[in-house]
């Protein structure tokens, strides 16, 4: 069974916000309607996005490291917002794991963002319907792409290499070695909820 | 959590409503009934149930982004408890109205009908408290005591409303209900005092170190990645000081449970009485349902604590 997913170098991410741009821009113009913005021009600015770049400061002057975190859906293994929703509108595919929500059967009650402990989904204010990251399901399906760009747009966008995608259940894939490799590691692992995206952890400078 | 009206007002009512019903059926079980006239009574005491039932039902359209929708929630009840309510709470406001119509009908078989509709009314209470006892991370929210509370405030404040209708309607029944609503408000607030104090011990299980995977006792958030507004700052969060929480405790505390209570014991339950008493207790129980969710802290704010 194959499970696609984003493996995340926090090593080598540089917290550009690139990966953040490009998903907006691809997600607005998809063929599931636009990631919309509310005032966007004016003082408190608001919008969906399916993806963001937090910044932490680790440790204790002048001993510390800045760390960028970009965050999205983890399109978790055993996703705690699935079986919440009342209409089966939020869903996990079952050909590749990816967590997805049908916008033409959600209400709009919010009950599944409440369940996700990572705050992964948001409204989309415009159309009252949970939006959340698709992992680009209309590029990476999308055979009249060349193969080389059936990836999700976040990865495409990233300068650094720092986003890699694949199927983590394929113990051959380059996301799986890099997992096993450099001991990606499962955010709040405390909630069981088996997050298939992964994240790769600082490494000492020689 | 940041608390919506829509959902605190259909908690709030249809627990009133539920615990009106079932401090009628109780009435019928003690004897109330046997004549045509108090048959009636039951009938339109019923009928005031489904209303509050039915305003509750109204609430929770303002809930939905998609109200026009909401015939799909329905469709989840093996894994949903919130499709599950979505079922429970027409059947419940149904097997109410059947109760309700064989009393103004003067037809049989109406301790039946109302044993369904216990059944149906405990369904309702399970499935309402476990839409936020089944989300475990919500810690304030992932315990019995949920439930427990649920049925205890809907109990506490439906029999009040039954006492006040008695008052209006078959006096004989006062003193019994008012002592039955007296009891039942203090049992409700020694299982919220429980919740309060088990929240108040609440270790949080996520910590900023989980959430973002890394073991370093310091960790400061220096952005979030943008600096506006978004669904994730909005939802989760009250937006209220602490002090101002603190302060909606000690209002729920008073108007909710310890006024009721001290009205109750009032030597002569006028129906004004009673009237000022389902008030101040259904008000206090709204401020109850607004702190209910203001409490609980969603893990998902570990990554929303610094503009930039």
């Amino acid at each position: 069974m194959t499970q696609l997913a984003l493996v995340i170098d926090l090593n080598v991410c540089v917290g550009c916000h690139a990966c953040v741009t490009s998903c907006k821009q691809w997600n607005t113009s998809g063929s599931a309607g636009p990631l919309t913005d509310d005032n966007p021009y004016g003082s408190d600015p608001s919008g969906s996005f399916f993806n963001r770049v937090q910044t932490f400061e680790v440790g204790e002057y002048p001993n510390t490291q800045t760390v960028h975190f970009p965050k999205s859906c983890l399109h978790c293994e055993d996703p705690p917002c699935v079986p919440v929703c009342p209409t089966g509108a939020s869903y996990k595919r079952k050909e590749d794991g990816i967590v997805l929500v049908d916008y033409d059967k959600c209400i709009g009650c919010k009950y599944c963002s409440w369940a996700c402990p990572y705050g992964a989904r948001e409204i989309d204010e415009s159309r009252q319907v949970m939006t959340k990251c698709t992992l680009c399901v209309d590029r990476i399906t999308d055979t009249t792409l060349p193969a080389s760009e059936r990836k999700p747009a976040c990865v495409m966008a990233c300068p650094t290499n720092a986003r890699l995608f694949g199927d983590i259940h394929d113990p051959q894939s380059e996301v799986s070695e890099a997992i096993r490799e450099r001991g990606g590691y499962e955010l709040m692992p405390e909630w069981g909820t088996r997050p298939a995206n992964h994240y790769l952890p600082r490494r000492q400078a020689d | 959590m940041q608390p919506a009206f829509s959902v605190i007002f259909l908690t709030v009512l249809i627990g009133a409503g539920q615990g009106l019903f079932l401090a009628l059926f109780a009435c019928e079980l003690g004897g109330f009934g046997a004549r045509p006239d108090e048959r009636m009574l039951l009938a339109q005491g019923g009928a005031i149930a489904v209303v509050f039932n039915a305003l509750g039902l109204l609430a929770s359209f303002f809930h939905l982004g998609r109200p026009e929708r909401a015939w799909r929630a329905a469709a989840m009840w093996r894994t949903s408890w919130l499709s599950r309510e979505v079922i429970a709470l027409p059947l419940f406001m149904a097997s109410c109205a059947a109760w309700s119509a064989a009393h103004a009908l003067q037809l049989p078989g109406t301790r039946l009908l109302g044993l369904f509709g216990v059944l149906v009314c405990a369904a309702l209470f399970l499935c309402t408290a476990m839409i936020y006892a089944s989300l475990k991370f919500l810690q304030e929210w992932a315990s019995p005591l949920t439930l427990v509370n649920f049925v205890l405030m809907g109990c506490a404040s439906g029999t009040t409303l039954a006492a006040l209708f008695a008052s209006v309607a078959a006096v004989q029944w006062v003193p019994t209900l008012a002592w039955a609503a007296l009891l039942l408000t203090l049992a409700a607030l020694a299982a919220r005092a429980a919740s309060l104090i088990r929240n108040a011990r609440l270790k949080p299980r996520s910590t900023l170190q989980s959430a973002i995977g890394i073991r370093q006792p310091v960790i400061r958030q220096r952005s979030q990645g943008f600096m506006g507004s978004s669904y994730n700052t909005r939802e989760f969060f009250h937006g209220k000081s602490a002090q101002a929480l603190r302060s909606i405790k000690w209002v729920f505390l008073v108007a909710g449970f310890v006024v009721p209570a001290a009205l109750l014991t009032s030597a002569e339950p006028t129906p004004a009485l009673l009237l000022l008493t389902a008030l101040i207790q259904l008000a206090g129980l709204v401020a109850e349902r607004w702190f209910f969710f203001a409490q609980a802290n969603h893990p998902q704010n570990l990554y929303y604590q610094a503009v930039s």
